[in-house]
C-alpha cells in the first residue's frame, strides 16, 4: 500500500567549491523506509562525507515514522561531525519539520540551486 | 454540499500500515468539497493519517483481525473526524516532543504523532472506550471562510 522508498546518492561540488553528498529519495517516508533512508545514509564514507543534502523533490507522503527515520539520520550525522540540509518539501511538510525542531538541526532550503548556493 | 447540514462518510480499513493513506484520501476529497483551502486539507490529511496509524499500531496492535474505523461527519463549517479502534485508549497524553532531547539521546526519535495531530487540527481529543473497547479519537478542523 505504501509506495516503495527509493534513493540515490549524487556528488556534487557547491558553488564555492565544498563536496556535497546529494540523497534523493523517491515515493513515500514510512517505517517500511529505514534501509532506504538510514541504510543509503550509513553506507557513505563517514570520513569523506562533511555535507549531506536530502532532496525530498518526488516525495509525496512523509509520516511521523519517516520523520523519525530523518532525525536518527541527524542524531547519527552530528556524532559524525557532517551537517545536513534538505531541500524540495512541499509547503505542507516544511511546515511540519519546522513544528517538530528539525530545521534546528537541518537548514532546508526551497530548491537544490538555493541549498548547493549556501553551502 | 452547501444545502446538506451535516454528512457522512465512513470508511472501514485494515490494521495494516499503509491503509491510512486510504483515510487520507477520502478525508481530503470530502474536506475538498466542503470548500477547505488547500493547505488546510494537508494538515488534515496528516493528522488523520497519524490517527490511523497510532489506531493501527498501539489501539489494534497490527491485528489484521481488527479494522479501524473511520466516521467523517461534514457539517456547516467544520469536519469532524472519529478514528475508532478496538484498544483500551490513551491513559494520559505524552509530553511534547523534545527535538533537542532526541538529539541528545535522551528521548526516542519517534512519537512525533499525536504531537502533529494536536498541532495540526483545531480540536483533538483522546476518549478511551468502554469495557476496553471501541476507543477513539475526535479530530475536528474548521472551515476558514475566505474573505471574498
Amino acid at each position: 500500500m505504501q509506495s516503495e522508498t527509493k534513493s540515490r546518492v549524487d556528488q556534487l561540488t557547491s558553488p564555492a567549491g565544498h563536496p556535497v553528498t546529494v540523497l534523493r529519495f523517491e515515493g513515500d517516508i514510512a517505517s517500511t523506509s529505514k534501509e532506504a533512508v538510514l541504510g543509503t545514509y550509513q553506507a557513505l564514507p563517514k570520513d569523506s562525507v562533511r555535507l549531506v543534502l536530502l532532496d525530498f523533490t518526488k516525495v509525496d507522503y512523509i509520516n511521523s515514522s519517516g520523520i523519525a527515520l530523518v532525525i536518527q539520520m541527524l542524531i547519527e550525522a552530528s556524532n559524525s561531525d557532517q551537517r545536513v540540509y534538505a531541500f524540495g518539501l512541499s509547503a505542507h511538510f516544511t511546515k511540519v519539520f519546522t513544528m517538530v525542531g528539525i530545521t534546528k538541526y537541518a537548514g532546508l532550503f526551497p530548491s537544490q540551486a538555493e541549498a548547493l548556493a549556501a553551502l | 454540499m452547501s444545502q446538506v447540514k451535516s454528512t457522512s462518510v465512513e470508511v472501514r480499513l485494515p490494521s495494516r500500515l499503509g491503509y491510512e493513506k486510504v483515510a487520507m484520501s477520502t478525508a481530503a476529497a470530502v474536506a475538498k468539497l466542503m470548500g477547505f483551502r488547500e493547505d488546510r486539507i494537508e494538515d488534515l490529511k496528516t493528522a488523520v493519517a497519524e490517527a490511523c496509524i497510532n489506531a493501527i499500531e498501539h489501539g489494534n496492535r497490527l491485528n489484521e483481525c481488527l479494522s479501524v474505523g473511520v466516521v467523517l461527519s461534514a457539517g456547516e463549517d467544520a469536519l469532524e473526524v472519529k478514528v475508532i479502534d478496538d484498544g483500551k485508549g490513551m491513559k494520559c497524553l505524552p509530553p511534547k516532543p523534545d527535538m533537542d532531547k532526541k538529539m541528545h539521546g535522551e528521548e526516542d526519535p519517534r512519537g512525533m504523532g499525536m504531537f502533529l495531530i494536536q498541532a495540526l487540527v483545531d480540536e483533538a481529543e483522546w476518549v478511551a472506550g468502554t469495557h476496553g473497547k471501541s476507543s477513539y479519537v475526535r479530530l475536528v478542523i474548521r472551515l476558514d471562510k475566505v474573505a471574498e
